[in-house]
């Protein structure tokens, strides 16, 4: 358990992460067609990504006295943020790193974006945009501490921050099975910090679509990207967390790796389309006053079960 | 891998300073936090270059969040509350002057002045470990205590600088159902 990949890990590690969030958009993409009623063919769930190339040759939109530097700097911050948060998850028995404290930076990797959004809404100098920024800080205040105890649950049941430790603790039993509500809190830290779904609140359509409102091009194209990449990168990291890493039966362990991050990948993207979107200044009372305290409680239990085995 | 390490310490220290003189320089108060917190996040780096790798990668996580929300309310408390009018990051220039300039003399001539103690034994296996025995075992007290602390000083804070009240909400009798909140929350309140 922990091998650590040779160096061309740096590159595959990216390059599955970007694979995920591409079937991530396809899966979504067929699911809309499906809810719209259109005949879902083969071109269909491809058609979002041709706006990969439009974005690309598109002409930039520069307002006046944008902040060109920190918008710049917050739109790199949120993919670069998810593909440094995957180095620690491993794919089946081998990672790029496996930290003594994974466990802590992915959270630090992850919480890069709570800068990188709010730069980002701020940059361009536009009101809706950086409302959407406010909006992601104070939707970040709610759900940090709750994703926080969720990370910390399956440490604490592993005794360790390590991500392959935690893997390994699971041989009998998965922590999803006697750590649900940390599952659970843990995937709706995913979509929060995705801004995703009933999390897209910094991206509402009542402030003109807020953060990604005033991006464009280029700019446009990352952030967008960016979220997606988010997303597979918190449902990567759920496998080892709580499903067992690449333990299966028959596969080798790496495919029962994928195949657990799609699963996750597709719940994710099913639930988007089933929530509504949540405002924040309501679930900040949810969160502090329910979601807080029931995974403080959840992570009680595995310290219970570690201290009386000892 | 020595030599990568020395090489990170020397380039982390310098974007440090360098990022944290900029903080002086410019005028806008988004990028005076920006660059505090990237001086900030190589401080991080450096800690974890020490050997302290729990230790410095909280910092960076603590850091960022830190300076996000900092940034926020540094605005919001600005002379324009847009925050976009150019401003100053000096005050009392001369002063600061004299007691930066004091400190790291001080600090600086400390370095070569104590008679550092030559290394007895070697690091352990898990300092991430050790830290959580000294914060759990012999400074559980403290610890404790701080929390305590901490924590009433937050709900003081807020009790005193909150107009509303338990009264307003629930009335004179705490009877009043639904209470009269202005602000709805999300647990049907």
């Amino acid at each position: 358990m922990g091998e650590v990949t040779p160096w061309w890990g740096l590159f595959a590690v990216p390059a599955l992460l970007v694979a995920f969030a591409l079937s991530a958009v396809v899966c979504d993409a067929a699911l809309s067609a499906r809810d719209a009623g259109r005949p879902i063919t083969m071109g269909m769930p491809v058609r979002p990504l041709l706006e990969v190339p439009r974005l690309l040759v598109a002409q930039s939109r520069r307002l006046p006295a944008s902040d060109v530097p920190l918008w710049r700097i917050g739109v790199i911050t949120v993919p670069v943020a998810a593909v440094l948060a995957v180095l620690v998850v491993p794919v089946g028995n081998t990672a790029v790193a496996d930290l003594a404290v994974g466990v802590v930076w992915f959270n630090a990797m992850e919480v890069l974006t709570w800068a990188g959004l709010w730069l980002a809404g701020w940059g361009p100098n536009a009101v809706f945009s950086l409302i959407g920024g406010y909006r992601f800080l104070a939707q970040g205040l709610a759900y940090e501490l709750p994703l926080m105890f969720a990370l910390m649950t399956p440490a604490i049941g592993a005794e360790s921050l390590r991500v392959g430790d935690i893997v390994a603790a699971q041989g009998r039993l998965w922590f999803v099975v006697w750590m649900p509500l940390a599952f659970v809190v843990y995937l709706a830290g995913v979509l929060a910090f995705s801004f995703f779904g009933c999390f897209a609140y910094p991206t509402g359509r009542d402030i003109a679509g807020g953060l990604l409102g005033e991006a464009s091009g280029a700019d446009r194209l990352l952030l967008s990207a960016g979220r997606w990449l988010l997303l597979a990168a918190g449902s990567a990291m759920a496998v080892p967390l709580f499903l067992g890493g690449g333990s299966g039966p028959v596969l080798p362990a790496w495919t029962w790796s994928v195949i657990k991050t799609l699963a996750v990948l597709a719940l994710l993207v099913w639930v988007r389309r089933r929530l509504p979107l949540i405002r924040a200044d309501r679930y900040v009372e949810f969160a502090w006053v329910v979601v807080l305290p029931l995974s403080i409680l959840q992570a009680f239990v595995p310290a219970l079960v570690v201290l009386n085995s000892r | 891998m020595a030599l990568v390490v020395v090489a990170s310490f020397w380039v982390l220290g310098v974007l440090a300073l360098v990022s944290g003189g900029l903080v002086f320089r410019f005028t806008s108060m988004a990028r005076a936090t920006i660059a505090l917190l990237t001086s900030l996040i190589c401080v991080g780096g450096e800690v974890v270059l020490l050997g302290l790798p729990y230790l410095g990668v909280v910092t960076i996580l603590m850091m960022v969040m830190e300076m996000a929300i900092m940034a926020v309310f540094m605005i919001a408390y600005m002379m324009n509350p847009a925050g976009l009018t150019p401003m100053s990051m000096l005050h009392n220039k001369g002063g600061s002057l004299a007691v930066s300039g004091t400190v790291f003399v001080a600090l600086a001539a400390g370095i070569f002045l104590v008679p550092w103690p030559r290394r007895a034994g070697s690091p352990p296996p898990d300092t991430t470990f050790q830290v959580g025995e000294s914060l759990m075992g012999a400074q559980m007290l403290t610890m404790i205590v701080l929390g305590f602390a901490l924590l009433a000083t937050i709900v003081g804070a807020i009790v005193l600088s909150t107009r509303r009240g338990r009264y307003d909400r629930f009335g004179d009798d705490l009877d009043r159902r639904p209470p009269r909140d202005p602000a709805g929350g999300g647990v049907g309140r």
